[in-house]
């Protein structure tokens, strides 16, 4: 489903970190073009 | 090899006292970074906004806030809804004040070493009028206040200067230096303002003499400098100043929400190891966060509820044989290494310092961790952080076997508590419940309670993780 498909991964910081999320990103064959985890509270 | 120092026994580290202080001002809330940000941008949602602001009254009515001061104890607030509930509006309790806006922009300038607030007379006479009625007056410099007293329409007028209410301007100190504008000069101001407020009511509470403190570390939210060091620091020193500890130095930590355990345990150590006798541990704080989620209460026909600024102080001491320990063998760290996932995170700071030492997860009474206020978090959609956080606390205590899963709703209700902070994160992060934690490990049946507290390095851009630290304070054995 993301094979060649450029991601913004976009984490919280209760839940899932930005760089996690990108992790399973490039495994499943997508170009991550931005990282970052933030805090909404 | 000249004659060995004498051998000295390292004394236990106690916490002797913790206070803690609102400023209600709702009129700073358009100055907090989201609303300044938005509100410009649409004159209607500004008309809004004014009209959501809460009168003092309904402030310190507020149930979480009489938690905050002491009046409940978190556990025995009422159920929701907290907002427009109605309530006493009693202005102090057992850890401190929730002072009136008016009479805080007198402290703002009573704190203001630089003359760079200015009041228009009104303003300045009637703050000074409720300051000198205050129960700490004569710690408060009100020739300050005449000082600041000036037209305010000219001031209002300057460069770079900041109306911040009708009768209150913050000037900037070089026009072009970002971190000495208006902006970031009344974040700081604020911070020094509510932890010196603090601070002097831990010092009356207390009666201890001011001179016996030899350091104070501020771990508030703040960034003081200019623009050739941004984050120079020290509100713990200023504060000490502002205090009247004329023997005390002091110094600044830093660690986004997480940084006053890391404080208390930096205080803590620096009186273990003998030395220092007394350390404070001071927080203020700062307009950033003013009115952050006002969208989502808008949207729910809510009131500005993040019209508030906190303020904290504690001591740490030498065993007193009465106060409560801090256990510096009880110390939980997020190491580089640990994994950024919630459940590793609370593996770091919830159960490996308690299982180093032997104690079961069911031998801590009160875990305190993020108390944010979901009555304010909620709306905007960032859920409950409180309860978040005891879901996996109690589901590691299953899964070590502290409990069966059956109790994990039982251990949440027994040992957590509902969040009751203002969302000024380092205030949260269960630095709130200090002076809570003093009641029951003396007065109260508890014997242990574990702080926890975690900071989002991420959003500082330097590093993609985060941090958190925990420590756990114990009864006094003595007592």
């Amino acid at each position: 489903m993301l094979q060649g498909k450029k991601v913004i991964a976009i984490g919280e910081r209760d839940g899932i970190s930005g760089p996690a999320i990108a992790a399973c990103a490039k495994a499943a064959g997508a170009d991550v073009v931005f990282v970052a985890t933030e805090c909404f509270v | 090899m000249g004659p060995r120092r004498e051998e000295k026994a390292l004394p236990d580290v106690v916490i002797s006292a913790a206070t803690q202080v609102l400023a209600h001002t709702p009129g700073f809330a358009r100055h907090g970074s989201k609303p300044r940000r938005e509100l410009p941008k649409d004159p209607a949602v500004a008309e809004r906004f004014a009209a959501a602001l809460r009168s003092y009254g309904a402030a310190a009515a507020y149930a979480p806030h009489q938690a905050w001061i002491g009046n409940v104890h978190p556990r025995d607030l009422p159920a929701r809804p907290w907002v427009n509930a109605g309530g006493a509006p009693t202005r102090t309790g057992p850890f401190g004040e929730i002072m009136p806006q008016d009479e805080f922009l007198g402290l703002l300038a009573a704190v203001d070493d630089f003359g760079l607030l200015a009041l228009s007379p009104h303003a300045a006479e009637a703050a000074a009028t409720a300051l000198a009625a205050h129960p700490l007056a004569k710690a408060f410099d009100l020739a300050k206040l005449d000082a600041a007293a000036t037209d305010i329409e000219a001031a209002a007028g300057e460069a770079k200067a900041l109306r911040l209410t009708p009768g209150a301007v913050m000037r900037c100190a070089q026009a072009d230096d970002e971190s000495l504008s208006a902006h970031v000069l009344i974040d700081n101001l604020a911070a020094k303002a509510t932890a010196t407020l603090a601070l002097l009511h831990l010092l009356e509470r207390s009666g201890i003499d001011p001179a016996s403190v030899d350091y104070v570390i501020g771990a508030g939210e703040e960034a003081i400098g200019d623009r050739y060091q941004r984050g120079g620091g020290n509100m713990g020193k200023a504060v000490a100043q502002a205090a009247g500890l004329t023997e005390a130095s002091g110094a600044d930590v830093k660690n986004f929400c997480a940084a006053p355990v890391p404080a208390l345990v930096i205080a803590a150590a620096l009186v273990g190891s003998g030395v220092f006798n007394r350390v404070a541990v001071v927080s203020g704080g700062s307009l950033a966060k003013l009115g952050m989620k006002f969208q989502g209460h808008l949207s729910h026909d809510l009131p500005i509820m993040e019209d508030v600024l906190g303020g904290t102080a504690a001591l740490l001491e030498a065993d007193d044989g009465r106060s409560p320990r801090i256990r510096l063998d009880v110390v939980g760290r997020h190491k580089v290494s640990a994994g950024g996932s919630q459940p590793q995170v609370m593996e770091a700071l919830a159960v490996e310092p308690l299982a180093r030492q032997g104690i079961r997860m069911t031998e801590v009474d009160d875990y305190a961790t993020e108390l944010h206020n979901p009555e304010i978090t909620e709306p905007q959609g960032s859920g409950d952080v409180p309860a978040r956080n005891y879901r996996v606390i109690a589901a590691l205590a299953a899964a070590r076997k502290d409990i069966e899963r059956t109790e994990i709703a039982d251990f949440v209700a027994r040992r957590g508590m509902p969040g009751f902070a203002p969302t000024q994160g380092h205030l949260a992060s269960s630095l709130c419940y200090l002076p809570h934690a003093l009641d029951r490990l003396t007065t109260g049946d508890a014997n242990r309670v574990l702080l926890l507290a975690k900071g989002s390095l991420f959003l500082g851009r330097m590093s993609q993780l985060s941090d958190g630290m925990s420590v756990l304070l114990e009864r006094n054995r003595a007592s």
